[in-house]
């Protein structure tokens, strides 16, 4: 698993009551449920990803994020998880807040678009940075809304936001320190927990 | 007819049936003094019965879910595409039990059956059913099979309903409840066209108040468009068009031509109308259709299907076609949001399909691998 997703697992209660949003094939979701037994539900559009969920066991809503949350109760789960996913939504803002709505937590990754990596492609070559972390093309990419590490701040603080803890990964795990030390130049992913 | 039975049927299959003397109390208040079930099943029972799966039929359906009752049969039966080896019901996996209702007219009692304290068919006399007397009667034919527990319980339409009952009335005798194409009450469109096919049956003149089998007769006409009126809800405009578009089967659009213009989809529903008719009882279709309407799962819980569901302990399964507008995914959706407000599990999909409400019943491959991906899960619980 990817290793963003092992260290959020510490923010999570065991037993507790988690909604994912566009999870994906499960992998983190079914890794929760064996290491935390959280009860988890995950939303997802993937024709063929929710059918790898639900062959993991795991309870998968075919649920499109982008047309809203409604049909969620108030503070109804513990913990709302959405890894890469909020630069893939149209309206990021109201996810986040629709996220701590539902849920009495938050938890957020994203690739960090200010990453040197990016700026230097985006300096030196003038064109959008593909990556492993982001491997579409501009013109055939799901990510619609990428943002930085200071942009998320920025908005969780007009928001009123609180950021409960944050963690930065780098581009390749030997760089920890950097990537904590300057986050906006050397995460490559960031990953908040977050709450009203 | 099959030349051959195919690899993944379960074969040739016979019907049981089974007598039970003990009276059944129903939900109108009137008791059933003994009834009998005919059922097929499909695969072995385990050693500790825990690999049990009940399937309930839809409206019109019956016991005959798959196989083949013999080489001369035309068609397997009504579900052969998701019941045999390897198919997302495995009967390699499960012991697969299909019965017909009471009420039914296949051979269960029902209105057709004769009435001991007559000596003379029920008829119209038949006390009017509930999906919960339905599962009352199942829980009968649970027993008598050894099953405790059922690893699933499955249904598609009213199917569905039953199975949504089950899960509020016995919690703990089903671990997997699985709800295809189905809602938890009707909406008023839906009750008109249950009312329109009713109708279509009371005022054909052979129908004489439901007394017909007195006359040796049958409502041949009024069940056919009883017939024509349900299969037009089933299919979705793709489907129709798809299937006969505008096509002419005779007749000419020329001007002055003598023979009328007849499309195809005219002579299909006609065809569609006169095999039903020839082979299902006016009394039980009205039966079933009024069973259908009455169906509300929240109405003994404060109308609110949060605090339903909050009696159910299995695990749900609800899945939706994008083209039924008999039993949208809408309603499929209402039945999700209470089952997450009552914090239960549930896994929900949406299939993209041009089949109407009928595409429950066919070989859609998202479907097929989804459903099979579920029961998986299903069958490693037993």
């Amino acid at each position: 698993m990817r290793h963003d997703l092992t260290h959020i697992q510490r923010w999570i209660a065991p037993g507790s009551r988690v909604l994912d949003l566009g999870c994906g094939d499960g992998q983190f979701l079914k890794t929760l449920q064996e290491q935390r037994q959280v009860r988890g539900t995950g939303l997802e559009i993937d024709e063929a990803n929710i059918t790898e969920c639900v062959a993991k066991g795991l309870n998968i809503i075919e649920q499109n994020v982008d047309l809203g949350l409604g049909n969620f109760p108030d503070q109804s789960f513990d913990t709302v998880v959405m890894a890469h996913a909020i630069q893939a939504v149209h309206y990021p803002d109201r996810v986040l807040e629709e996220m701590l709505r539902i849920g009495r937590e938050g938890i957020v990754t994203f690739p960090n678009f200010a990453h040197w990596r990016c700026r230097l492609h985006l300096g030196t070559r003038g064109r959008m940075p593909v990556s492993r972390f982001m491997p579409y093309t501009w013109y055939d990419t799901p990510n619609i809304h990428f943002c930085t590490v200071h942009d998320f701040e920025a908005l969780c603080e007009e928001r009123n936001i609180r950021i409960l803890n944050r963690y930065m990964v780098g581009n390749t795990d030997n760089k920890p320190r950097l990537a904590r030390a300057w986050p906006n130049l050397f995460a490559a992913t960031a990953i908040y927990h977050i709450s009203h | 007819m099959p030349d051959a039975i195919p690899a993944d049927s379960v074969g040739i299959v016979e019907t049981q049936k089974v007598r039970f003397d003990e009276p059944l109390m129903l939900a109108c208040g009137r008791e059933l003094p003994g009834f009998d079930l005919v059922y097929e099943s499909y695969g072995e029972l385990n050693a500790t019965g825990s690999n049990a799966v009940l399937i309930c039929h839809a409206l019109s359906g019956h016991h005959h879910a798959a196989g083949y009752h013999s080489m001369d049969e035309r068609k397997p039966g009504w579900w052969d595409e998701c019941i045999g080896p390897g198919k997302p019901i495995d009967t390699d996996r499960f012991f697969v039990v299909s019965l017909n209702n009471i009420g039914g007219c296949h051979g269960s009692t029902g209105p057709t059956s004769i009435n001991p304290e007559t000596g003379k068919p029920w008829g119209p006399d038949f006390p009017p059913l509930r999906a919960r007397d339905w599962v009352h009667s199942q829980v009968r034919l649970a027993d008598h099979l050894g099953i405790d527990c059922w690893a699933a319980i499955i249904g598609g339409s009213l199917g569905g309903m039953q199975a949504m009952r089950w899960s509020l009335e016995y919690p703990d005798r089903l671990k997997h409840c699985v709800v295809i194409a189905a809602a938890m009450k009707l909406s008023a469109q839906n009750l008109a066209f249950n009312e329109l096919a009713r109708q279509a049956i009371v005022s054909d003149p052979a129908f004489a108040d439901g007394r017909y089998m007195d006359n040796d007769a049958i409502p041949a006409q009024g069940l056919a468009l009883a017939r024509m009126v349900g299969h037009i809800t089933y299919l979705s405009d793709e489907a129709m068009a798809n299937k006969f578009g505008r096509d002419l089967r005779s007749g000419s659009f020329e001007l002055g031509e003598a023979d009328s213009v007849e499309f195809q989809v005219q002579s299909y529903l006609r065809y569609q109308g006169s095999q039903f008719s020839g082979s299902f009882d006016a009394n039980t279709y009205i039966l079933m259709t009024r069973a259908l309407d009455y169906f509300d799962l929240a109405r003994e819980y404060d109308n609110d299907p949060v605090k339903a569901f909050a009696h159910a302990r299995c695990s749900f399964f609800v899945a939706s076609f994008s083209t039924d507008w008999r039993f949208s995914p809408a309603r499929s959706r209402e039945i999700v949001d209470a089952l997450i407000e009552a914090d239960r599990p549930v896994t929900y999909v949406e299939i993209e399909a041009d089949e109407g409400h009928d595409a429950f019943l066919m070989p859609i491959p998202r479907y097929l691998d989804v459903f099979s991906a579920y029961m998986r899960r299903v069958g490693e619980g037993c």
